[in-house]
């Protein structure tokens, strides 16, 4: 009796086993063929996103792979690390795209993309994830409307301190009644991506003006993948 | 199999035992991404080809498996054909992969699968259990269209956005403006949307049941209750 359910026991598990080896070898199969195409759609999909807010007259490199590990900062909102992704045109450092997050949406957190020009100023912003209220707060989309593009241009040193808030509360943003919330955490993110940048300018362009062992590393670290 | 049989399983699969209005199985995917047609048809789709491959794939081996270990093996075969859905979708329409996220991996733990694994495909031949989960398939994504249309038409005006995220830029001209300068009702974006969209089509087809039921009787027949779908006996 024991021996014929050990013997029942294995029979089960060695078919169990036979059907995940098949299951993973598809899979292997599947992921090998589609791999490439996957890693093309997503680096067109970040490029397409990136390009509406770094014009393309500011760089002529290849900007993905044009990137710099940024550690966790409370200035970014973030708290692991993120990317930035470097524009260079000739080769001279021309604006750099910065992720932040504004964590204090109204309904968490709000994933940015902010470029930079080299002289401070905002060459755009777009917001990359959300949770906002569909139809109320989502104006924040480029896809809804165009508030978002209210930050180009502007620096710090063109507004101060107490121009960075929405119209209600006394600043320079439109906002939308009945959704105020959101504005607000999304101008307050921009503000302070502009201060870390700010406050790194150095080393984010003192890296930047290394290129040829950024570059080299960067492909390294591509390579690797 | 005979053509009777091919149109029993049709019927059953998208009228009579429809997923979405009748067994009212697999909902999670149906309240969170029919907000528009285009999202609520992919998802549908890509449950349905989940379906017909699932099926094709597990009645063959119905017999090869042992009873105690079917279950494991059914839902590994599942999560396998799930993947590589997802494998597919992610190369080839990027964006809607996006819009979709969470749901595609989800099928796997969309009962309707392995409900119709266990009810069909582990009884039946590999042909009819395929075109039974085409079928099924095929009237989850029916439901899943009239309530996107609906929910999309009340909610922003229009019909078919999105559509650029399955076949290109070009097909942007597709999307119909319904209703011009609309302004949106965001209860029917919202899932509360969903779910009295949702209603609204289980009463709708309960009366065309009552109707059908009290034509074959005769104007002297009583009314009886269709019965709902939430009972054990329609979950087959």
């Amino acid at each position: 009796m024991r021996r014929t359910m050990a013997k029942a026991s294995f029979h089960t598990a060695l078919n169990l086993l036979f059907f995940a080896l098949i299951g993973t070898s598809l899979l292997a199969f599947t992921y090998n063929l589609t791999h490439d195409q996957i890693a093309r759609s997503e680096e067109a999909e970040k490029l397409k996103l990136i390009s509406q807010i770094v014009p393309h007259e500011l760089f002529d490199n290849d900007i993905i792979k044009d990137t710099l590990d940024i550690a966790p900062d409370a200035l970014l909102g973030s708290n692991s690390s993120t990317t930035a992704y470097r524009a260079r045109l000739q080769g001279q450092p021309s604006a750099l795209v910065l992720e932040a997050v504004a964590p204090d949406g109204y309904s968490g957190k709000i994933a940015l993309l902010v470029a930079i020009r080299d002289n401070g100023e905002i060459a755009g912003v777009r917001v990359v994830a959300h949770r906002e209220t569909p139809g109320l707060g989502d104006y924040i989309e480029i896809a809804k409307s165009n508030w978002i593009k209210g930050f180009d241009g502007i620096s710090q040193a063109r507004y101060t301190e107490r121009d960075w808030k929405v119209k209600k509360d006394g600043g320079q943003f439109d906002y939308m009644a009945g959704a105020t919330i959101t504005p607000r955490a999304v101008v307050k993110a921009v503000h302070k991506t502009l201060q870390y940048f700010a406050q790194h300018r150095e080393t984010l362009f003192a890296r930047i003006e290394a290129p040829q062992v950024s570059a080299t590393t960067a492909s390294a670290k591509e390579h690797k993948k | 199999m005979t053509s009777q049989e091919f149109k029993d399983i049709f019927y059953n699969g998208v009228w009579k035992q429809n997923t979405g209005v009748v067994q009212l199985l697999g909902l999670c995917p149906i309240l969170a991404v029919s907000s528009s047609v285009v999202n609520a048809v992919s998802l549908g789709l890509a449950t349905a080809l989940v379906m017909t491959l699932s099926g094709a794939a597990i009645a063959p081996i119905r017999q090869v498996v042992p009873n105690e270990a079917r279950i494991p093996v059914f839902i590994l075969i599942i999560a396998v054909l799930v993947t590589i859905v997802q494998f597919v979708m992610h190369a080839y329409t990027h964006e809607l992969y996006v819009v979709l996220g969470i749901f595609i991996p989800l099928i796997v733990t969309n009962c309707i699968v392995l409900a119709r694994i266990e009810a069909f495909a582990s009884k039946n031949p590999a042909l009819e259990s395929a075109l039974d989960g085409l079928a099924m398939g095929l009237g989850l994504t029916a439901v899943l269209a009239v309530l996107g249309g609906i929910r999309e038409i009340f909610g922003h005006g229009t019909l078919l956005t999105g559509i650029d995220m399955v076949f290109g830029e070009a097909a942007k001209s597709w999307v119909v403006t319904v209703v011009p300068n609309y302004h949106g009702f965001l209860l029917a974006i919202l899932p509360p949307g969903a779910f009295i969209t949702l209603g609204m089509l289980i009463a709708g087809k309960n009366w065309l049941n009552l109707r059908a039921e009290q034509k074959l009787k005769g104007s002297s027949a009583t009314i009886t209750p269709v019965q709902g779908g939430c009972s054990p006996a329609a979950h087959g």
